[in-house]
């Protein structure tokens, strides 16, 4: 809704997009764009509307200079500059600004070229990475092959407490082959390591770092403050290896944890852009001159647990059942202003390349979930159903379940506990409960982590053997098109036979003041995956 | 007289010992029980048994309880409160410009607040019934029953989203500029000031009011005193016992008690930095806070009793 944009010219890559403002930079006619679409192989069928969508975001030249203050959704002492550590939005934001990858993931989530200038694989199981020359850290010394290795190796060791040490095991050898050249082997083909090398955990910093009071990385802003549970500070990198960008001079980082808050430090222009808003927030903005909302919706849902090793849950029916209970539509238009999409009980959301798009919708069906209820024997009982602040918007989830399980003759007892504790306690844990699952970059890793019969997270205890076949499979399959019937089948298993239910995925709403710049949705999750220091720029 | 405050004083410095010593102790025991630990709040979702393991034993937290607390005992008798094992910074370091801050905001409310709470209390109790009294009483029971984020996110609404006329989050005081200053803290002390004034004015009435019963006053009138000098003169000095008690209860409030301004006005105290150490286990920083906390209430329940008796006649003489 505040893209301003067309889509189609959002379409391109970041290179493509450039040739094509270059090129009308340069005075070239329409015919000429069409004909260099041809060459990219996106003949006319958006050219058009590219051509228009190029010449406006050509007027938006971004322009230098400025600072921002953006409020995000918390600030606490564990606020980290240690990329293993990050673990909430806020984190992802400050290290974005700090540190750079070896690839960056663009808006299809695949994967650029970063700190790598080149990565190639035999077999998807040993990867040669070739960094760039020229890079340096914001101290001045020169980036080299030490620093991945010590940054990649780090993860492996238990009293980092890294978050990706599950993600990184698979690298079975990270060694250095010459100064700017890094090997690795994996214990077992996967095509998706330089997405994986991408992702937020594996951003480089230098080697033998221990401290994190502050910042030394390669990113596009140096850390000028640091203070965890106040606010971070970053100032144009000059020496910022990408060349361009960034476009800002500082950017001042803050975390207001309150909804109203945030949305009245943004209305009163004390911020200029704020993270994640409640969606009952966006009438306020969309009614106030001078202030836009930016949607992403990244994959983000909060799904309701059935565990299949306890009863209910080890009753197939029981599953299927509250699948069909679950009033989808009225959840999207009543819990989340429609700022949602309707999900289909399996987490790969449609923006991922391997969506199975022909699954047919599960619908709200009472008739259908009565039948499945009554053969798993609990109509006419009562249950406990466990829910928390902590998964986002599970309490009203939960309300709207009760409202049809009742008319289905299934009494819901909606328990919400303190957010506090939620994940240790109750999720993985209580037999009936909500979860919440933040978009992964890519369809393996998140299925690895949550569906696996043997995966630490396997929310709702499912196993299933033929699924773990495939996706050990799926992940050395080079041949695109097996790669995506073989996700597709995955899919239907979950969505057929797994003990969890995904009404919709959720749409993440950012909010910024009408002369700020350059946001456009990624991927990754709101704030353009994050990283929208690097690319926003203010209009003055 | 001297002996007897100095007598008292060091009755309570051994006294304010021991309660520091036992709240450490029951900080201590009440964290540990609560569900989770600190590398399980780290680690998240992602806490997988071995990764707890691991941390836990990077943490030090696979040691006994016992133990760790003589640890952190030893330290704090150097004057180390430790590091926070969320961070890994010196608590010293996280309490210091946090504390300074709760600070600040505490003496300028208290310099705004307590003047004018005592002259409404003064006021009101000289003229009991009178259309003063009424509006000031009506105005504090409201005061007092409405919540103060209602009162704080009001003061948003009107002040900073309507009007413009003040920022909304008070996060970064502008100590160059005296100005940006008061404009920064304009509605944290606000907020604050209604609920604390309330609670003194309510108290000085009472105490001023008892005392003007009192066979001196009576006595002071009959020997042709002015109202003034009645109040002044004879009652106010034998009712600074429990106006300095109220006082002292609203300021430790405003050390330790502010959590809802903090987050409102995005102000980082030291209220915060406590609740976010609860949340996430990380003893050190609740024990340091915590003990801040009692040590700031025990100093001013010790200074509002000297003041009560240096100003009292009748102690002042014994």
């Amino acid at each position: 809704m505040s893209k301003e944009k067309p889509a189609s010219f959002d379409l391109l890559s970041a290179a493509e997009r450039h040739r094509v403002l270059h090129a009308l930079e340069r005075g070239a006619s329409r015919r000429d764009i069409l004909g260099m679409l041809g060459m990219l192989g996106l003949a006319g069928t958006f050219g058009t509307s590219l051509v228009a969508g190029a010449s406006k975001a050509l007027a938006d030249t971004p322009k230098q200079g400025g600072r921002i203050r953006v409020a995000g959704i918390s600030s606490s002492t564990s606020d980290t500059l240690d990329p293993a550590k990050q673990s909430l939005s806020t984190d992802y934001v400050r290290c974005s600004m700090f540190y750079s990858g070896l690839t960056m993931l663009d808006e299809h989530l695949a994967p650029q070229l970063a700190l790598a200038a080149s990565i190639e694989s035999d077999k998807a199981t040993v990867w040669t990475i070739k960094l760039r020359k020229d890079v340096l850290f914001h101290d001045g010394k020169p980036l080299t092959s030490a620093d991945v290795v010590y940054s990649l190796t780090r993860h492996m060791d238990p009293a980092v407490g890294s978050k990706a040490k599950a993600l990184a095991a698979q690298m079975t050898e990270i060694k250095a082959t010459g100064p700017l050249e890094v090997t690795i082997r994996l214990a077992s083909p996967n095509a998706d390591l330089p997405v994986v090398l991408g992702t937020f955990h594996f951003l480089i910093i230098k080697d033998g770092t221990t401290d994190f009071s502050t910042a030394v990385g390669t990113g596009p802003f140096k850390c000028k403050e640091f203070t965890p549970g106040v606010r971070s500070i970053g100032v144009r990198n000059e020496h910022y290896w990408r060349g361009e960008g960034p476009y800002l001079d500082e950017v001042e980082f803050i975390g207001i944890a309150d909804n109203s808050a945030r949305v009245n430090a943004l209305l009163s222009g004390d911020v200029d852009l704020i993270n994640s808003i409640d969606p009952r927030s966006s009438q306020q903005i969309l009614d106030t001159k001078g202030f836009e909302l930016f949607e992403t919706n990244a994959g983000n849902y909060t799904d309701l647990i059935m565990r299949q090793d306890s009863a209910p849950g080890n009753n197939p029916d029981f599953a299927l059942g509250m699948k069909y209970l679950l009033n989808r539509v009225q959840i999207k238009r009543a819990v989340f202003r429609g700022f949602a999409t309707v999900a289909n009980d399996q987490p790969v959301p449609p923006s991922n390349r391997y969506y199975a798009a022909d699954i047919p919708q599960r619908v709200y069906d009472p008739e259908k979930a009565k039948f499945h209820l009554q053969k798993a024997g609990v109509l006419g009982s009562t249950l406990p159903l466990v829910c928390s602040t902590a998964a986002s918007s599970s309490v009203d989830m939960a309300v709207v379940l009760q409202q049809s399980a009742k008319e289905a003759g299934l009494t819901i007892d909606v328990k919400q506990v303190p957010a506090d504790g939620y994940w240790s306690n109750y999720w993985l844990k209580s037999p009936f409960v909500f979860g919440n699952i933040n978009p992964r970059p890519t369809a393996d890793i998140l299925l690895s982590l949550l569906f696996a019969s043997d995966a630490a997270w396997n929310e709702s205890a499912w196993k299933h053997e033929n699924f773990d076949q495939l996706l050990v499979a799926a992940r050395g399959e080079s041949d695109e098109a097996k790669r995506k019937q073989m996700y597709h089948d995955m899919q239907v298993m979950i969505s057929e036979t797994s003990g969890i239910g995904i009404p919709v995925f959720i749409s993440n709403l950012d909010a910024h003041s009408s002369r700020l710049k350059g946001l456009r949705p990624m991927g990754t999750g709101g704030l353009m995956g994050y990283g929208f220091a690097e690319y926003v720029w203010l209009d003055t | 007289m001297n002996g007897k405050i100095v007598g008292m004083l060091t009755a309570r410095f051994a006294t304010a010992v021991l309660t520091l010593l036992f709240v450490a102790i029951v900080v201590f025991a009440i964290t540990s029980l609560l569900p989770g630990d600190v590398a399980q709040q780290i680690l998240g979702q992602s806490a997988t048994p071995e990764a707890v393991a691991g941390l836990r034993t990077k943490l030090g937290l696979d040691r006994p309880p016992s133990e760790r607390f003589l640890l952190w005992l030893a330290g704090l008798a150097q004057g180390n409160f430790g590091r926070s094992l969320v961070n890994d910074l010196p608590v010293s370091q996280l309490i210091a410009g946090r504390l300074g801050n709760s600070l600040m905001l505490a003496a300028i409310t208290s310099c705004v607040s307590v003047p004018v709470a005592l002259l409404l209390g003064i006021g009101t109790a000289m003229r009991p019934g009178s259309w003063l009294d009424r509006i000031v009483g009506i105005g504090v029971v409201f005061v007092v029953s409405v919540p103060e984020f209602l009162i704080a996110t009001l003061a948003v609404l009107a002040f900073a989203v309507k009007l413009r006329w003040l920022p909304a989050l008070a996060q970064a005081p502008q100590f160059h500029d005296i100005g940006g200053l008061l404009r920064s803290f304009a509605m944290p002390i606000i907020t604050l000031s209604c609920v604390i004034v309330a609670q003194m004015t309510r108290m000085t009435r009472a105490a001023v009011m008892d005392a003007l019963e009192a066979p001196y006053v009576e006595m002071a009138r009959l020997k042709g005193a002015g109202p003034i000098r009645i109040v002044l003169m004879h009652a106010l000095p034998n009712a600074v016992g429990p106006i300095a008690n109220a006082i002292a209860l609203s300021l430790s409030y405003l050390l330790g008690g502010v959590i809802i301004v903090e987050t409102i006005f995005n102000y980082p105290g030291i209220a915060k930095l406590m609740v976010d150490g609860v949340s996430t286990r990380d003893l050190p920083v609740v024990q340091a806070c915590a003990l801040i906390f009692c040590a700031g209430y025990l100093l001013l329940v010790m200074l509002a009793d000297a003041a009560a008796i240096l100003s009292s006649p009748r102690l002042r003489h014994q």
